[in-house]
């Protein structure tokens, strides 16, 4: 039995917590949907494995012409994954940090700081580990099925990868603790998490739109400049690649260069992270404003709509979450800039993002201004009817979908009225349906729980998805000029009445 | 608008009934005065709670009525709302608003015209001791602060019924005594006041009426004295007519 207050006591404590933590996740707290969601998960798994089937089974034997190309572009993966990992790494480090939940007990315990915090960040790192292992697992299994066993060997390259990221997601978050102080830390390493996790694939489509006006990401990888800049197939460089591909030697090198720097992180960096946790707690006193001049006049609609665009303005952390999917905006506008120079065919190409864009941000934006709001009984006791509530928090999601999504109309406007007026009502049905989706499975949540909104129902998850996907589908064959688009634009709208008849009952309060 | 009940009460409850799992409210009575303070006692899982969420509107009864100053509450919630204030004992405010901006928030709510309210939340955020606040955001408040903010929410718009759910959990005596003298000065303005507490001590020293609710009835309901007579045994404080009280239930269950 683990003696308390040990290394491996402390370790079992944080695996039994983070367990319980995932399914609960999963389960979105039902114990009796264990069994369901096992099902949904082997489910998952096989379809995993028949997409990963029909992209990879065609490199099998690519270990054994492993040329300049071969190594460019698995490195460009490994690093896609890497930047990935690396995201994930840094919100738990900050989660770590500023998540006050045990650590006040923990903290107050006679139990040595730099012990719980070795194993805080070794659970990091084996979180971050098995994160990186389920998504690049089916992909690895089906190249070792058609290929051979030795791809087996980049579950380790996987491994050493993850042991890299959370390595260098501690160092990273710390020096920025010490540079810019506990305050600013959160939000930075936050925002700095998620603009790294996007911050690839981006540069990538950005370089690949810029060489060849397409939005592939290997192309750019594959592509002459590339290949002329990298160094010889011998160089140190393609280790990592070559581990992948199942050499053993470099895999033996990657996995000792990562452990050692996980290893001194935790040395060396375990020792502080209590001071920093320390530091961390006093930082949630309230922000000094500028002192309001005064009332402003305004009608309670009015009110509603203003409260729901501060909250929004003034939570960088939950705005940064929110509109994370604008940077992925980033390479069509990029596409769009160059189109005014090219042809305008390929302007018909950014209607579908823009309108998926559009339903997954009003999704996000309902949710808040719907679901997460903080002071319920207050707005429910304020003498308003319930449609005058719901329909002032529709307008604040409408507004800032309009404020978002005008400059990318406009310009579309300028370039081709029929698409902008298309994209228009893309946008409009995408984010109506998306508010929708929201109103029929409204809970009440708070709103730093945003990000575990797409847990609560699964139901809203999906369909708010599919309805995105479907009215995109539908606007790219309209601004194509194709008919054919009713079709998913009738499968969005009987998403909508599918998800009308399953929606859970009115909830409970008095309603005007 | 509506006037079916007797304007004399502040609140008049016929026959209230909820259930979830089990009866939590069981065909209560209960009326209360205009500008009185009324204190509601009970065990846990009395049905205290559950109550005063019907009352202002939180949930909706299975049976019976609700009369706000006349109003029906759950014909007319917008105008019975008009008149109220609910205070929970966990307090909700925003933590990115100022206590300034969520009164001026609250006020834009109640349709209180802007300079009224201003001025208004100029007195409550002196009175309260919140001025060195008022313009800080709420987030890191302490829980009298954050107390002490929603209470200066549900004054900003000058309510006749201010509803409270144990207001004083987690209080310290500075906080605590400032929230009593405001529900006084309420009560002293010919306002109401209705309150849950799990401390004798408070509801035996501020209220008027106290009504002792078990397993979702009202079983007593007076002044003290009144109480203590109900309660039958000759007790000598509040503490001991309560548990007289509450016993019998109990023991009949």
């Amino acid at each position: 039995m683990n003696r308390p207050g040990t290394l491996a006591w402390f370790a079992r404590h944080e695996f039994r917590l983070a367990w319980r933590d995932w399914l609960a996740m999963m389960t979105a707290g039902g114990r009796a949907r264990t069994r369901t969601v096992a099902i949904a998960l082997v489910i998952f798994a096989v379809v995993m494995h028949v997409i990963a089937y029909a992209m990879v089974s065609r490199y099998a034997g690519l270990a054994a012409h492993a040329d300049k190309t071969v190594l460019v572009v698995i490195t460009g993966s490994a690093l896609l994954s890497l930047s990935l990992m690396l995201s994930q790494a840094m919100e738990s480090v900050t989660r770590a940090f500023y998540a006050r939940s045990d650590l006040d007990l923990l903290l107050s315990s006679p139990a040595p700081a730099e012990t719980i915090f070795a194993v805080r960040i070794a659970t990091i790192a084996l979180s971050v580990i098995a994160m990186a292992a389920l998504l690049a697992g089916p992909f690895i299994n089906v190249l070792a099925f058609t290929d051979g066993a030795h791809w087996l060997m980049a579950y380790g390259a996987v491994a050493a990868m993850g042991a890299a990221a959370a390595a260098a997601a501690v160092l990273l978050t710390t020096v920025l603790f010490q540079l810019i102080g506990p305050r600013r830390t959160r939000l930075v390493a936050q925002i700095v998490a998620a603009v790294i996790g996007a911050a690839f694939v981006i540069g990538l489509q950005l370089a690949a739109i810029a060489s060849d006006g397409t939005m592939s990401r290997y192309a750019t990888l594959a592509s002459e400049p590339i290949l002329a800049l990298a160094p010889g197939t011998d160089s140190v460089l393609w280790w990592p690649a070559r581990a992948i591909l199942g050499d053993a030697f470099a895999l033996a090198a990657l996995a000792a260069v990562s452990l050692v720097t996980l290893g001194a992180a935790i040395v060396f960096v375990a020792p502080c992270f209590a001071d920093c946790a320390i530091a961390a707690a006093g930082t949630t006193m309230g922000r000094e404003g500028r002192p309001a001049a005064g009332f402003r006049r305004a009608s309670p609609m009015t009110m509603l709509r203003r409260k729901e665009w501060a909250l929004l303005r003034r939570d960088p952390w939950l705005m940064s979450q929110t509109l994370m999917q604008m940077l992925y905006l980033l390479p069509p506008a990029f596409l769009l800039w160059r189109s005014f120079e090219d042809s305008r065919t390929s302007v018909v190409l950014l209607v579908p993002v823009l309108v998926m864009a559009a339903g997954q941000l009003a999704g996000g934006l309902a949710w808040l201004a719907i679901s997460g709001e903080d002071a319920p009984d207050l707005i429910a006791t304020a003498p308003l009817a319930a449609h005058q509530i719901t329909r002032a928090k529709i307008e604040a999601v409408i507004g800032c979908i309009a404020l978002v999504f005008a400059p990318f109309l406009l310009a579309l406007a300028l370039l081709d009225a029929h698409v902008a007026i298309v994209a228009a009502l893309g946008i409009a049905a995408a984010a109506a349906t998306a508010t929708t989706v929201q109103l029929y499975f409204r809970g009440q949540a708070k709103r730093s729980q945003f990000r575990r909104r797409q847990t609560s129902s699964r139901v809203a998850t999906f369909a708010e998805a599919f309805s995105s996907i479907s009215w995109a589908a539908a606007a790219a064959l309209a601004a194509a000029g194709t008919g054919i688009a009713v079709v998913p634009a009738i499968v969005a709208v009987a998403i909508l009445f599918g998800v009308r008849l399953v929606r859970p009952k009115v909830p409970e309060m008095v309603v005007a | 608008m509506l006037l079916r009940a007797d304007p004399a009460f502040a609140i008049e409850i016929k026959n209230l009934r909820k259930s979830f799992d089990r009866p939590a409210v069981d065909g209560l009575d209960l009326s209360i005065r205009r500008g009185e303070f009324y204190t509601l006692l009970g065990p846990n899982g009395a049905g205290k709670t559950t109550t005063l969420r019907m009352v202002v509107g939180l949930l909706r009864p299975d049976a019976g009525s609700i009369a706000i100053l006349g109003f029906d509450a759950l014909a007319e919630p917008v105008a019975a709302k008009q008149v109220m204030a609910w205070i929970s004992d966990e307090p909700m405010i925003y933590d990115k608003l100022t206590p300034f901006e969520y009164l001026e928030f609250v006020g834009g709510l109640w349709g209180i015209d802007a300079a009224r309210a201003e001025a208004r939340a100029r007195e409550l955020i002196e009175w309260l001791g919140l001025g060195p606040h008022a313009h800080q955001r709420c987030e890191g408040f302490s829980k009298g602060m954050r107390q002490k903010v929603a209470l200066a929410g549900a004054l900003v718009h000058e309510p006749k019924i201010i509803i409270l759910d144990e207001p004083f959990t987690g209080l310290d005596a500075g906080s605590a005594r400032q929230v009593k003298t405001v529900l006084r000065e309420h009560v002293a303005d010919g306002g109401t006041v209705i309150m849950t507490t799990h401390i004798l001590e408070v509801a035996e020293r501020m209220a008027d009426r106290i009504g002792v609710i078990a397993r979702g009835r009202l079983i007593a309901e007076g002044t003290l004295e009144e109480l203590g007579r109900q309660a039958g045994n000759g007790a000598s404080s509040l503490e001991d007519t309560f548990l007289a009280l509450v016993a019998e239930p109990a023991a009949a269950a």
